[in-house]
């Protein structure tokens, strides 16, 4: 291999988007049934929202533990506003995320401004809201009961059922992945992390703190109100049940364990803790027990995160065992 | 003409006044020190005039315009740089990337550009990469270009601070104790890069404990005492000054004998 070609290939943007594409592409050989085609596209839907969490909490270092707000208002967003108003669904996920962005903005913009943790307090608070509304404004979202939701239509085809959305839901987390790539690898995802390095410093270099705080949250919340109206149209239904304060705090692990400031990190995280909840049926009195303890684990044992630490012991080992440089 | 003019500036903290009405001003072109014991209100003097404390009372003005509670982000367009006693470096990044950073208001900074990697923003950032490692090589840290920054030692990332700084291409610089911590040979490498910066055009106020240092390189010295003015003149007027001798030379914190 030609020494270019390595360079392309070791890089996120190319190698780990082409290995990302590898895997939703091979995973249906190994998916029997729809059951587990549910779980890929649960899994898919969640690592939308933690990549673009992982912008927020691991680049920027903000923190949000009221994103599952953020991908209720989306998925309310579309069922509401097809079934009440019979607006168009691709209309309704735009004004969904454009309604999302702008809440996002009104919130985080006074609260940005402080230096500390007041935006986890508001954003905590900001979720309870949501959930209350969702539940007691039954008129409109069928309160606890939740309502359905009409198909996505595409060029005047009806898209259904867990091999189409499968493939679109893989579709949208490559292009999510590929943008939090991009990003991270421009000014403004140096921007990003140096918010996070040092605000002091940041600002002395020119960066305007305050705005970049604004913008990653709004952007967080944008894609996780997208995700929700794609998630409310795969699954034909909305409830309160995941948009409460605990499927936030699940949203934080996934980006946790998965490792902070590593957009695969976001996926990996995501992925395994869809999945392991699955695997552990009949467990689900401890669910959030078991949420709590993977949070503290990790934090303690294991600060980075799987992908981080994964990637610097591999890096020793090849190290250590003598490998010539590259 | 005058490059900094700072007006009756005061800060208090909690009762005390860290900085109480200071009036100086700095011309273009030169070297200025400010000296003065441990809590005398130096690094207060730069967090006042960088941004980073609004004043209790007074203006600060630099090149003619009332910067006085101005964010640090909108000073450092102006033309205004620092670097920090107790050190702000990104420990998330790499040293090249500290410096790039430094470069942020000279970079496209369009976000529709950054997340679809459009308007050649991957040439831009091989440019900035260059422009960031010829700072480094600047400050003699060439070995360190893609080591992350929590790597390195303590008198590189004092370094690397600097190459920050510069970075943002300032017209005035503050340096905050650049050879605090430094050994000797260091410490005359930072004396060599402060009067090539100064050569370069940039203004620098200088506050450094180590008086060879300070009595190197200065063109101007000014000797803070609890926050005010004790003196003020070239090097040798201010050695001269029997307020300064009685006050501060005669007293054991003259000579750089202690650290930051
Ligand atoms: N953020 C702060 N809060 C309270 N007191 C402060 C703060 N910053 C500085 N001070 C006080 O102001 C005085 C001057 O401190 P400083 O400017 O750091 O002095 P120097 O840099 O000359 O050593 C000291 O008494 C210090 O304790
Ligand atoms: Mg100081």
């Amino acid at each position: 291999m030609s020494q270019a070609l390595k360079r392309k290939l070791a890089d996120p943007r190319t190698g780990g988007l082409l290995g990302l594409a590898a895997v939703i592409a091979v995973l249906p050989l190994f998916l029997p049934n729809n059951f587990y085609y549910d779980v890929a596209i649960g899994a898919g839907l969640s690592a939308i929202v933690c990549v673009g969490l992982n912008l927020l909490i691991g680049y920027a270092g903000q923190i949000s533990l009221g994103h599952a707000g953020f991908v209720g208002l989306g998925a309310y967003s579309s069922a509401v506003l097809t079934v009440e108003f019979g607006w168009h669904p691709l209309a309704a996920m735009t004004a969904g995320a454009l309604g999302v962005g702008i809440l996002a903005f009104l919130v985080a913009r006074p609260i940005l401004r402080l230096r500390g943790h007041y935006l986890a307090m508001a954003t905590l608070g900001l979720g309870i809201i949501i959930s209350i509304v969702v539940n007691t404004e039954a008129e409109y979202t069928g309160g606890p009961d939740g309502m359905t939701v009409p198909s996505l239509m595409f060029f005047g085809r009806e898209l259904y059922g867990e091999a189409v959305w499968y493939w679109i839901v893989g579709a949208a987390l490559l292009f999510t992945v590929w943008l939090s790539l991009n990003l991270i690898a421009s000014p403004v995802g140096r921007a990003l992390r140096a918010v996070h390095g040092s605000e002091p410093a940041a600002e002395i270099a020119g960066v305007d703190t305050a705005h970049y705080k604004v913008l990653v949250f709004v952007i967080s919340a944008v894609i996780a109100s997208l995700a929700g109206s794609l998630g409310a149209h795969y699954a034909g239904f909305v409830s309160p049940a995941n948009v409460g304060f605990f499927r936030s705090i699940e949203l934080v692990t996934m980006v946790v364990l998965g490792g902070m400031a590593s957009t695969y990190g976001a996926v990996v995280g995501a992925a395994i803790l869809t999945v392991l909840p699955q695997l552990l049926t009949g467990l689900e009195d401890y669910e959030h027990i078991a949420f709590g303890l993977i949070l503290m684990l990790t934090v303690i044992f294991m600060p980075r995160g799987l992908v981080p630490s994964f990637f610097t012991i591999a890096r020793n080992r090849l190290a250590s065992a003598g490998a010539p440089p590259p | 003409m005058t490059l900094l003019k700072v007006e009756a500036l005061s800060r208090e903290f909690g009762g005390i006044l860290a900085v109480d009405s200071l009036h100086f001003e700095i011309a273009p072109g030169s070297i200025h020190s400010i000296i003065g014991p441990n809590g005398a209100g130096k690094t207060t003097l730069f967090n006042l005039v960088t941004g980073v404390y609004a004043p209790s009372a007074g203006r600060v003005h630099f090149e003619g315009r009332d910067i006085t509670g101005l964010a640090p982000h909108r000073l450092a367009a102006m033309g205004l740089s620092r670097t920090f006693q107790n050190l702000q470096i990104f420990f998330n990044m790499t040293a090249l990337e500290n410096v790039m950073v430094g470069l942020h208001l000279t970079l496209d900074r369009r976000l529709g550009a950054a997340l679809f990697r459009l308007g050649g923003v991957a040439r831009k950032e091989r440019r900035a990469r260059d422009a960031a490692a010829e700072l480094m090589r600047f400050v003699g840290l060439e070995a360190y270009l893609d080591v992350d920054a929590d790597a390195m030692p303590y008198g590189a990332l004092k370094g690397l601070e600097l190459a920050r700084a510069l970075a943002s291409k300032p017209r005035l610089l503050l340096l905050d104790e650049p050879a605090a911590g430094l050994n000797p040979v260091e410490t005359e490498e930072v004396a060599g890069l402060i009067r090539k910066i100064a050569q370069s055009g940039v203004t620098v106020v200088l506050v450094e404990h180590d008086m060879r240092l300070v009595m190197g390189v200065s063109d101007h010295v000014l000797v803070l005492d609890y926050g005010r003015k004790l003196a003020e003149g070239t090097v040798d007027e201010v050695r001269a000054n029997p307020d300064v001798i009685a006050a501060y030379l005669g007293s054991g914190a003259a000579g750089g004998t202690h650290g930051a």
